[in-house]
């Protein structure tokens, strides 16, 4: 049976996981300066970023990015595909498209692309 | 390039209870951005006109197998038994908003758009036939209710749960992802049909038994079974109350529908391993969420925990197996479903001080400040005990019967016990009511046309099926049959 | 050609990075991210049984699972925003207003 590699794999992977973890807080030395007490990792100190240095109108526009980006998904092998779908594929990609833009549509008229 | 392509046949008639539930999603959100721009309210009554058309479409559609996209979508009795149950709960839960998310958090339209792009996740759960269908409609599901979980913006215990429930959520589905993909890899397959008769299943497959346990423990988080409970309390507790109902009664059913399937249907090569496994699960489930509402004096956490407790109840049926056994789990969902409804709903339409009513010492003396309203949450709790002629009576002895002809004798007399256990904590709330005298500024009633109508509504159903349990019971034992041919 | 069993254990080690990732970590950011890499060894695992099988449904799951996995994100990130407002701190130990 070779997919009791994968088992094993898993096993494996959550060892090296763990012992990551277990050993450096059995022989890694402790000092605590206020740096490394911060909850972020990049070395940013969590208040600046709430006081506005990364404005949260930011996140959103980002949010809403990913979501109309990731439609190309659909998109792409669609238009690859698109004189053998014939008027079939055209009248799908168009129900899809009209519930994508319902959605933007709400975004819009929400207020949610004003930028101030 | 392969050659031609085979332009699937697109049967929307399968699809016919989600389209119009979706449909009546996207009207809302764009009557949303049409004046009147103050009030939502009628976005409510649209809600609620979607959920009643898709209840007729569903009655309508009673006694079809309707099979769609290549047995993606199955309307068969058995997804149209839950369609009916979701949209009831759907529909008695919008209800029960209309005044409720207006007063405590401010109303809006994207509320009911989410609850009606819910429900259709849920309609598709109960009806998939495939494991992809399974995965997207589950998130579908799922990802409404994170957002509405968090609805009350301004509040810390909103935001807490949203934040729980979205990431437990998450992490529940992404097992269930990978349970998937081992089944594929196993069976070449994720049509559920086409798993039962694939040869891994014979064979023993290591894939096939991790994709097994995967798949369980991704259901197990989206129907609270203990271990995998730990987020219930919490969301139950900080969720807005409407939408703690929707959680507590569609999402679970439709989890539990879409679980029986993939078991029953899917996975029946694996029936004694599953059995033995839900066994346990079973008892672990009812034991520790009954043992922990004994505890609780916040009265949306206990109604989570002796929700988990009546999940362990439903396992009891599925272990039992058969048609009696997966019919009296339908039965029971059906029970459960109109009965936790009811009390999330009276706990919905009571404040305190401006402030929800949840703490059982609020509850003090309720019966003479209104005996109505206490009555009402006292039927349903005797119901959720399991006292006769009520709802949940019926429905424990339809299970622990199967259980019992099963030939599970000790799990029914873990069950029965277990109901003995629960039985103080509801009725510690029934004391509270009609024995304690009235705190000053107690709990009181708020007036509620649309949210006495639901409880009303829910009341009938508690009864109805208490006193003639004949013929939903038939119909639930109708609606398992098109899953064990 | 390499062989299946390679991606399936890279699969499985990715998966396993996550679950423990999503268990040991505090901050919600990494513990959702830790679930996007769970989702993503998925993905891996579902690619390379299509390719054995020689059938497409493992690919065509996979585009469902980002569609999913980008609605996550914007619902994840929107939830997180949300709290961060409302908090100015991160970290799900602070999550602790209800108790068991």
């Amino acid at each position: 049976m070779e997919h009791v590699t994968i088992l094993m794999a898993f096993a494996f992977a959550a060892v090296v996981a763990g012992a990551m973890l277990v050993v450096p807080s059995l022989i890694a030395p402790r000092r605590l300066t206020p740096v490394k007490a911060q909850p972020f990792e990049s070395g940013k100190d969590p208040i600046e970023i709430t006081q506005g240095r990364l404005a949260v109108k930011f996140s959103t526009v980002a949010i809403f990015f990913i979501l109309i980006d990731i439609e190309l998904l659909f998109i792409w092998p669609w238009a690859m595909l698109y004189r053998k779908l014939g008027w079939f594929g055209f009248a799908e990609m168009l129900v899809f498209l009209g519930i994508l833009m319902l959605g933007f549509l709400y975004i819009w008229q929400k207020g949610g692309l004003e930028w101030e | 390039m392969t050659g031609e392509i085979v332009v699937p046949v697109v049967g929307l008639s399968a699809l016919l209870p989600a389209l119009v539930v979706v449909g009546a999603g996207g009207l809302v959100l764009l009557l949303d951005l049409l004046p009147p721009r103050a009030s939502k309210a009628h976005l409510g009554t649209v809600a609620l006109a979607g959920l009643v058309a898709a209840l007729l479409v569903t009655v309508s559609r009673w006694g079809t197998d309707d099979r769609a996209f290549r047995d993606m979508v199955l309307l068969d009795n058995y997804a149209l038994f839950f369609d009916v149950v979701i949209c009831y709960a759907a529909a008695l839960v919008v209800m029960l908003s209309m005044d409720y998310v207006g007063r405590e958090g401010g109303e809006s339209g994207e509320y009911y758009a989410l609850v009606l792009f819910s429900t259709t996740g849920m309609l598709l759960l109960a009806s998939a036939g495939d494991l992809i269908v399974v995965f997207l409609a589950l998130e579908l599901m799922s990802l409404s209710l994170y957002v509405l979980a968090g609805f009350f913006k301004t509040r810390l215990v909103s935001g807490e749960a949203s934040m729980k429930y979205f990431l437990l959520g998450a992490f529940a589905s992404s097992f269930l992802l990978y349970g998937i993909a081992m089944l594929y890899g196993a069976t070449g397959s994720t049509n559920l049909d086409r798993i039962a008769g694939s040869p891994a299943a014979r064979d023993g497959d290591p894939l096939y038994l991790v994709g097994l346990a995967l798949l369980l423990v991704g259901f197990g988080f989206k129907i609270s079974t203990v271990p995998f409970h730990m987020w219930a309390p919490d969301v139950y507790e900080g969720a807005p109350t409407s939408v703690t109902a929707l959680i507590a009664t569609g999402s679970k059913a439709a989890a539990f529908a879409a679980l029986i399937r993939v078991l029953v249907v899917a996975l029946r090569g694996l029936q004694p391993d599953w059995t033995a496994l839900l066994w346990s699960l079973a008892v672990v489930t009812m034991t520790l969420g009954n043992l922990a509402a004994l505890a609780q004096s916040n009265l949306k956490r206990m109604l989570a925990y002796s929700s988990i407790a009546h999940v362990g109840y439903m396992l009891v049926g599925l272990v039992a197996g058969g048609a009696s056994g997966a019919g009296a789990v339908l039965f029971y969902l059906l029970a459960y479903t109109f009965t936790t409804i009811g009390a999330f709903g009276v706990l919905a339409l009571c404040q305190r001080a401006g402030e929800e009513a949840v703490e059982v010492s609020e509850y003090a003396g309720l019966a003479r400040r209104n005996p109505v309203l206490a009555a009402t949450l006292a039927l349903f709790l005797l119901s959720l005990i399991g006292i006769p002629p009520l709802a949940g009576f019926v429905a424990k002895f339809y299970l622990f019967g199967a259980a019992v002809r099963g030939g599970h004798v000790w799990l029914a007399v873990i069950a029965v016990l277990n109901s003995a256990v629960a039985a103080y904590y509801y009725l510690r709330v029934l004391v509270y009511m009609y024995m304690r005298e009235p705190e000053a500024g107690g709990a009181g009633y708020v007036p509620s046309f649309a949210g006495g109508l639901a409880l009303a509504i829910a009341l009938i159903g508690v009864v109805a099926l208490g006193v003639m349990p004949a013929p939903f019971a038939d119909l639930a034992q109708g609606a398992v049959t098109p899953l064990l041919r | 050609m390499v062989p299946e069993s390679y991606y399936l254990g890279l699969s499985a080690t990715l998966f396993s990075i996550g679950v423990v990732g999503v268990i040991v970590r505090r901050n919600p950011l990494v513990m959702f991210m830790s679930i996007e890499l769970m989702l993503n060894a998925a993905n891996l695992a579902l690619v390379a049984f299509g390719h054995r099988l020689g059938s497409p449904d493992g690919q065509v799951l996979v585009f469902f699972v980002m569609a999913v996995a980008a609605a996550e994100v914007a619902v994840g990130l929107a939830i997180i925003v949300t709290i961060f407002r409302l908090r100015r701190r991160l970290s799900v130990d602070d999550l602790n207003l209800m108790r068991w």
